[in-house]
């Protein structure tokens, strides 16, 4: 071989992401059985609406904001959305990423076109920094912060920017970027389990308890 | 039993179930609770930022409830809770939060976090601590009839003032009668309207009701100081006295606590279902209004608006009633922003109105609701809680807006009721 960071890219591709998917499975497999063991006590009280309904509704639901607080916190709700579309998007609709997930579960989908691709990975990117920026100097953020939200605004990053760069060969070596790319992401999926990271699953579960808690009494959720 | 740090780390460790777990491992620390908490919002002071209020909570959950925390705990990585600790955090778990529920309703990940405030109090409670003024309270309503004492001499003084007054005859401890009706101790010390409207009210639908002296007081405030023990014995006394006298229906006064302490903490309180029902008085009345049994004459063509109890409308669900009522007899109805589910409290809820430690803090907060009666100008506010209701006439005259008068709706239905 002459690309001398061949080795390196079949490492990512093989061993390494073996380690990383195992990690990922594992951990939050642990982490969403160490929530559901400790149960929850029986409720007596006779139920005024639904309480499974409302909590499924939920789940749905809670991902539009209340009426009247986005211009309270702007760039924590527009940056959240931004961010979150824009990685789901390039995560998820992108040809060789869809080639991945097909190999791993056998399940296929249309991708999406490179101009989208490319823009939501940009911006993405943009609204990461918006959300680094906003923790370091708004004060409610601030003073919620530790190291880890850094950290994994970082972790969050490493795919994207490895990935616009690798597809549109902006710099350095094509193998090593690609190399970088898949174990950047290799990173970010051995950090689920361990931060804050796994709200990408458990949200599912507390948006029900909220809708059931709420929906039980025939309140709003 | 004495308080102590152990017994409040134990008392919180059994409020740490599957939703405490999920809403932990879930947030993020985007912060959005704080723009829905009023102390908040009036102070931008960010140590109000509510998810913040049960941080000890976090760190026990962190270290005890799972696995990465626990391996972390030999590591040195998660740290323990201490005294000194719940020490700091009294003031921002009894002073700065009215269990107002508003974060519950924003949080992107779903965190009920007034929920975890009020299991946060049941660790604090047993720690020692808890405002002094609550935990008086607890004592006297355990020993007495009602957190102001005993109320059962002054109860039976009102009843007949009410009987005498409307010419209605009202029967204590009644057996086999459709409707209990508890009190708070407010509507018992501030008077007899509250029992005077009810006997009219219930005349005039042709439903039986009684008052029972056994189980009268509707406040809890084993909920507000967050003592499932004191808390349980008083709902037990209700449950009690419902079940001595065979009633269909218990019903909830305009309090906002005691509704959620009645009818939804209460059977797990003492752990079975009632056979009995459990209605809020507006519930009541809307079911009187719906069936046509609650009919009015006539309407107040003053400026009114409504203030929404946040335990009764956006913890308890009770939101279109009062509205319904309300139309049929105020000619002139304006809401207030936010009004309804994401209304503003009033400052005084969950124990805050009666901690004295707290009174700064609470007049601060209380601009928000001042703001918001500005924008309308009201001539009268009309509630269904009776501790909003003297929270607002307090707040209300301490700002020199005491022009706008505070109405009870079950009081307003009563005065205009068909003859």
């Amino acid at each position: 071989m002459n690309n001398p960071y061949f080795d390196l890219l079949m490492w990512a591709r093989g061993p390494g992401f073996d380690i990383a998917l195992t990690v990922f499975v594992a951990g939050l497999l642990i982490r969403v059985l160490e929530i559901l063991v400790l149960g929850r006590k029986r409720d007596f009280s006779k139920a005024k609406g639904s309480p499974v309904g409302q909590g499924i509704k939920t789940i749905f639901t809670r991902s539009v904001p209340r009426k009247g607080l986005v211009k309270f916190a702007p760039i924590t709700y527009i940056g959240g959305y931004v961010f979150h579309i824009g990685f789901l998007v390039a995560f998820f609709f992108f040809a060789p990423h869809i080639a991945l997930i097909y190999d791993l579960i056998g399940i296929s989908y249309p991708a999406m076109g490179r101009v989208i691709i490319e823009s939501a990975t940009a911006l993405a990117i943009i609204a990461i920094i918006a959300l680094f920026w906003s923790r370091m100097t708004d004060p409610v953020r601030r003073a919620l912060t530790t190291w880890q939200d850094y950290l994994l605004l970082v972790l969050s990053a490493l795919p994207l920017i490895t990935g616009y760069v690798a597809v549109n060969k902006l710099f350095g070596d094509g193998t090593l970027m690609l190399a970088l790319h898949i174990l950047s992401a290799e990173a970010l999926m051995v950090a689920f389990p361990f931060t804050k990271l796994t709200h990408a699953f458990t949200f599912v579960i507390s948006r029900y308890y909220n809708g059931a808690i709420q929906g039980r009494k025939g309140a709003e959720s | 039993m004495t308080a102590t740090f152990e017994r409040g780390l134990n008392a919180l460790r059994e409020q740490i179930d599957a939703p405490v777990a999920s809403f932990f491992s879930s947030c993020v620390s985007c912060g959005l609770c704080a723009e829905a908490c009023i102390f908040y919002r009036e102070t931008e002071d960010p140590k109000y930022t509510p998810i913040n209020k049960v941080e000890p909570m976090r760190k026990l959950w962190k270290r005890e409830y799972t696995l990465f925390g626990r391996l972390g705990k030999y590591l040195g990585l998660a740290p323990q809770i201490t005294d000194e600790e719940l020490t700091e955090w009294e003031t921002l778990v009894y002073d700065s939060c009215t269990m107002c529920g508003r974060c519950t309703m924003v949080c992107p990940v779903g965190n009920d976090i007034t929920m975890m405030i009020r299991k946060m109090r049941e660790g604090m409670s047993a720690s020692g601590h808890g405002p002094v003024e609550l935990m008086g309270a607890a004592v006297r309503h355990t020993d007495g009839t009602s957190p102001m004492g005993d109320l059962t001499k002054a109860l039976l003084k009102r009843v007949e003032q009410a009987s005498a007054v409307t010419g209605i005859e009202i029967e204590v401890d009644k057996p086999g009668v459709d409707y209990m009706l508890m009190l708070s101790s407010h509507e018992i010390a501030s008077g007899e309207e509250m029992i005077a409207s009810v006997a009219k009210i219930m005349d005039k639908a042709g439903k039986t009701w009684t008052i029972s002296t056994e189980g009268f007081e509707a406040t809890n405030v084993g909920i507000q100081l967050g003592n499932k023990d004191v808390a349980a014995n008083l709902v037990s006394r209700i449950v009690n006295a419902a079940e001595k006298l065979g009633v269909k229906t218990v019903i909830s006064p305009e309090c906002g606590h005691a509704y959620q302490a009645i009818r939804w903490e209460g059977p797990n309180l003492i752990g079975r279902e009632y056979p009995f029902e459990v209605r809020h008085i507006i519930e009541v009345l809307e079911q009187f209004r719906a069936e046509g049994k609650l009919k009015t004459n006539g309407k107040d063509d003053s400026r009114i608006t409504f203030h929404d109890p946040c335990q009764v409308v956006r913890r308890g669900g009770v939101c279109k009633e009062p509205r319904n009522l309300l139309n049929m007899v105020a000619s002139d109805f304006v809401e207030t922003d936010d009004a309804g589910t994401m209304n503003w409290c009033c400052s005084g809820g969950g124990g805050v109105g009666a901690n004295q430690r707290a009174n700064d803090i609470q007049a601060k907060a209380f601009n928000m609701k001042k703001r918001q009666f500005e924008k309308v100008n009201p001539e009268k506010v009309v509630t269904m809680c009776a501790f909003c209701h003297s929270t607002l006439e307090d707040q209300l005259e301490a700002n020199d807006m005491d022009e706008i008068e505070v109405l009870g709706l079950t009081e307003m239905m009563a005065e205009y009721l068909e003859e």
